[in-house]
């Protein structure tokens, strides 16, 4: 065994997989995992553990899975981090833990991400559960949003003998974990569902179909509903577009709503009653990670799709592994290209978008290189779909029914990062619905804060 | 699950249903909607809320049987329930915020076709109530599909039915109506019209011509119905708004009637085959946001 390699993760054959639903990557046997946790050198002062959001002690897992003893593995997880399973499989590793690792110096760093999707697999397998609170505080908190931010603050004050309920919009629990993530990322009912059910064992509760600033506003859980504090962790908001022509077509869609209808809804599932455009050539336009699963949905659905992204390569947000599955799988990358009009036939539909050749020229405010239109290169490219993954803006359903809760200029929810603490005495916010939209795992570091920001608040 | 605790047949196909949704019956407010689902497979279904009893934590909802998840809708009984019933949605109608004074100095109109007049009964209930009496039309294909008439009898000011048959009221489509009661020398300050698209577009139409403001309730498609998805944009005055939560409720006569219809037919075919899924052979219209009210 060469020490400086990785053992490899078996996967889903590509051709295979671009035609189902299907996990993409298969994880690591037992065996597989204790070679790869031989790799690990046990670092005293280990960096890895500085580059995780949630701060998991990561050499005391691996040591346990090197060991053999994958229960105990599972508890050291399970101290930092509610939702192991979710993050092993969506966590940016390349930038943060294994981005970190000492061995990744001279050659390939430890598979963190890997072996913490191992031993939270084994765990669900085995009926694991992660411990409560053996005593009770006798406060409430509320937390707004079952996403990422939601579930890891409400396990952390749950676990510290709160008494929590999540109010929940949509009719399933999870926020992007289910609406967003592929099931071929991310599978909802064996891994999502369960790390859930996790979260409800240590005593939290969750009300579904919820709507807060609708159907019960912030001030009305403290003042009438007898809720001590309040975590928002409401997520990140309204699509954008781009504000071109033809923009309302029949087939253009934002990234969320294909998702939405073939995640959250199962569109992609023949027994399911929400439809969805089956497309045969589609451009999603972007180059983030929610650009790849819109790219790779639409693919699994049977089209032939382009990510159309204004910067090159270099530049493209999305994590290296998305990018380099998505070019297995088939997806054609148009680079330094940008849309610039959507044409419709006389019915309305989608025909056709017109793009323009862009080149990089200086550094802009984000530190990447700008990128110019080449004047004369515009061209067609035919189609009858277009997705739009730009990003999102924040909803203000909360911060407009919200007294004396503040946003900046973004019209994101002002809060301290240390704490999570907003300008309004007891509400505490994280996540996306604070930074804009950005990771799961970021999301999760930010509720573990608030959560800690929360037990300080009601313990003094 | 959120209990029905009343069904009524209104009509062939037409049904009335009073649910149990304590959080939504507390905050609702005229204009408002809710979605719901029947069961775990089941669309989000959109609807505008029809009227609601805060003391009985109720909320009624009315809908045409399009599609095929209307069709499981309608199959529910008293006693059964939906699986989920979110809301409330949207924002309410603009009179509500309205001091009570200025809109009494107004006179008001409101147009309602079809399933439409479902939607148009709690404004006319809630201005009736603050003692404001509203001219209302109702207008229906023929007199089996007219719905809520006597309810609306009772807090209208002046109820005007036609049918486009002339099998009862007045005859003709309610553009002729409200054509012939400015005839009549009747004047509105300010016009809400409610149904379905094509209607709205063109009371919209002759409303401009007679310099009446008008406030129409567009129902496109959507899923979430909280700003997430953007299905449900609207062109209105040369921008795009989503009408779950910049509307329902739009100037009609801004709003770009021949986008929006076109809009609606993006699912058709997909729809069609849900719907020859669930029964073969029957038509439809409709589905995942569009069915009904």
């Amino acid at each position: 065994m060469d020490v400086l390699k990785k053992v490899p993760v078996r996967e889903q054959d590509a051709k295979e997989r671009a035609a189902n639903f299907s996990e993409v990557c298969l994880g690591y046997n037992e065996e597989e995992a204790r070679e790869e946790a031989s790799r690990c050198i046990n670092c005293k002062n280990a960096q890895c553990v500085k580059g995780c959001p949630v701060a998991i002690n990561i050499p005391a897992f691996i040591e346990q899975v090197k060991n053999g003893d994958t229960a105990e593995a599972y508890r050291i997880i399970s101290e930092s981090s509610a939702l192991p399973a979710v993050c092993g499989r969506v966590c940016p590793q390349e930038s943060q833990c294994e981005g970190k690792c000492i061995r990744g110096i001279k050659g390939d760093p430890i598979s963190i991400g890997k072996l913490e999707r191992f031993v939270a697999d084994w765990a669900r397998e085995q009926g694991l559960k992660p411990e409560g609170a053996s005593e009770k505080k006798g406060k409430k908190v509320a937390v707004i949003g079952s996403g990422p931010a939601g579930l890891t603050c409400a396990g952390d004050l749950a676990r510290m003998g709160y008494d929590v309920t999540i109010f929940e919009a949509l009719h399933e629990p999870g926020g992007v974990l289910v609406y967003g993530i592929p099931e071929f990322r991310l599978p909802k009912k064996d891994v999502v569902a369960k790390e859930i059910e996790n979260v409800k064992a240590l005593g939290v509760k969750i009300e579904t179909n919820v709507v807060i600033g609708k159907s019960v506003t912030i001030d009305q859980l403290i003042s009438d509903e007898g809720f001590d504090a309040v975590f928002i962790g409401s997520g990140a908001g309204l699509p954008k577009f781009m504000g071109i022509p033809g923009e309302n077509a029949n087939g253009v869609f934002s990234a969320n709503e294909y998702l939405t209808r073939s995640n959250l809804m199962k569109a992609f599932d023949e027994n399911s009653n929400t439809p969805i455009m089956k497309s045969r050539k589609v451009a999603v336009v972007g180059g983030g990670n929610v650009a790849m699963d819109a790219a790779r949905t639409a693919l699994r659905l049977g089209a032939e799709v382009h990510i159309v992204y204004r910067r090159s390569e270099e530049e493209l947000p999305a994590r290296v592994e998305e990018v380099h599955h998505a070019r297995e799988e088939g997806i054609i990358f148009d680079l330094l290209t940008n849309p610039t009009e959507i044409i419709s036939d006389e019915k309305g539909w989608v025909t056709g978008m017109k793009c323009i050749r862009m080149e990089l020229g200086e550094p802009d405010a984000s530190g990447r290189r700008r990128p110019v239109e080449i004047p004369g290169s515009e061209f067609l490219m035919e189609l009858d779909t277009v997705i739009m993954s730009l990003g999102t803006s924040p909803n203000p359903l909360i911060s407009s029914t919200t007294e004396g809760l503040e946003t900046n200029k973004w019209k994101c929810i002002v809060a301290d990062e240390a704490d999570g603490k907003t300008t309004k005495e007891g509400v505490y916010a994280g996540g996306d619905a604070v930074t804009g939209a950005a990771t799961v795992i970021l999301a999760m570091g930010a509720g573990k804060a608030a959560a800690k920001g929360i037990d300080e608040y009601l313990s003094r | 699950m959120y209990r029905i605790v009343k069904k009524k047949e209104l009509t062939a196909n037409i049904f009335l249903m009073d649910v149990e949704a304590k959080r939504v019956a507390e905050n609702c407010q005229p204009g408002q909607f809710v979605i719901v689902r029947t069961d775990e497979e089941g669309e989000r279904i959109p609807l505008t809320i029809c009227d609601y009893d805060r003391e009985k934590g109720t909320v009624t909802i009315v809908f045409q049987c399009v599609g095929a998840a209307t069709k499981l809708m309608a199959g529910l009984n008293e006693g059964e329930g939906f699986r989920d019933f979110v809301g409330p949605l949207g924002r309410p109608s603009e009179m509500i915020g309205e001091p009570i004074e200025e809109l009494k100095k107004k006179k008001l109109l409101f147009v309602a076709g079809g399933v439409g007049a479902a939607p148009v009964y709690p404004q006319v209930k809630w201005l009736h109530e603050n003692g404001i009496d509203a001219d209302v039309i109702v207008g229906s294909k023929t007199k089996e599909l007219l719905i809520l008439e006597k309810e609306m009898e009772e807090v209208a000011g002046n109820l005007y039915v036609t049918t486009d048959d002339g099998s009862y009221g007045r005859s003709g489509m309610v553009t002729q109506t409200l054509k012939d009661l400015v005839a009549e020398g009747k004047q509105y300050d300010l016009c809400v019209a409610i149904g379905p698209m094509i209607m709205m577009k063109f009371v919209c139409l002759l409303t401009k011509e007679l310099n009446i403001p008008t406030i129409v309730s567009l129902n496109p498609i959507m899923v979430d119905g909280t700003g997430m998805c953007g299905a449900c944009r609207v062109t209105v005055g040369g921008e795009v708004k989503f009408a779950c939560v910049d509307g329902p409720e739009f100037d009609g006569h801004q709003v770009n009637f021949d986008e929006a219809m076109r809009r609606q037919q993006i699912y058709k075919t997909e729809e069609g085959r849900a719907l020859l899924k669930l029964q073969e052979g029957d038509t439809h219209h409709g589905g995942c946001g569009n069915c009904t009210a």
